[in-house]
């Protein structure tokens, strides 16, 4: 059992970690009850995934020089995957779309209050946060 | 050895597989459209990582710079639908909580 063949296992190995982890992220989004739980489940292959099989592409070329170029990769999904994640976290808990039998605790909720009723003390019209009951509008996702 | 290479393989891309799947069953079912958005990002990165072991089990390096442009793309269609989802979108989620 010669260094190439033990390098050639160590990256299939990788593989077969990485594909596990995106099983587990469609067992997730299949089995987790709102779209918030569904959007932890969905992470999972986005980094460490991602990382199994960065290695084991870099194990298998046998190169640091491919290994470098695949950093850009890794550093891409690392930079876009909270990005993505925050948007998609607040339009679902702008539209209600959670359960909130599920939360443990909900400080968005407080601030929510608290900053309404700051503005209710000022006098000034209560702009629509989000939560609570909305007006049927369609263009509500504002920033 | 290219026995176990093999089998090992065959095992990513059936876990590979069943992910995908999985992914494109929580697209058709919903029931919102963020459920279905963060089903079609996880699809995405399906593809990058079978993209990525594409290279490994045929050993070549050709196919980096699709990874590259993929996982700096990705992020863009689901900014873009997260960020116009209206509550007309709002679907009942007690309608699928039976199967949680």
């Amino acid at each position: 059992m010669s260094i190439d063949d033990i390098l050639d296992l160590i990256a299939a190995i990788c593989l077969v970690f990485g594909a596990f982890l995106s099983l587990a992220a469609g067992v997730g989004l299949l089995r987790f009850p709102d779209a918030l739980s569904r959007l932890h489940a969905a992470t999972k292959p986005q980094v460490l995934g991602l990382l199994f099989v960065v290695t084991a592409i870099a194990l298998g070329a046998r190169s640091w020089s491919t290994l470098l170029a695949l950093l850009p990769v890794l550093l891409f999904q690392v930079l876009t995957a909270p990005i993505s994640a925050h948007m998609v976290g607040r339009a679902g808990y702008r539209t209600g779309n959670f359960r909130r039998d599920l939360l443990i605790a909900d400080e968005l909720e407080e601030a929510v209050n608290e900053a309404s009723a700051e503005a209710d003390a000022a006098g000034e019209p209560v702009e629509d946060r989000g939560v609570g009951p909305a007006p049927d509008s369609t263009t509500s996702a504002t920033t | 050895m290219t026995a176990a290479l093999t089998v090992l393989y065959f095992g990513a891309g059936i876990l590979f597989t069943a992910g995908v799947l999985l992914a494109v069953v929580r697209i058709v079912r919903g029931p919102s459209i963020l459920d279905r958005v963060i089903a079609s990002d996880v699809l995405l990165t399906t593809l990058l990582l079978v993209i990525g072991a594409e290279m490994v089990v045929n050993g070549h390096t050709r196919t980096i710079p699709l990874m590259v442009v993929l996982a700096a793309t990705a992020v863009f269609g689901t900014i873009a639908v997260a960020r116009y989802v209206s509550k007309q979108d709002k679907a009942a989620p007690t309608s699928e909580g039976g199967d949680s």
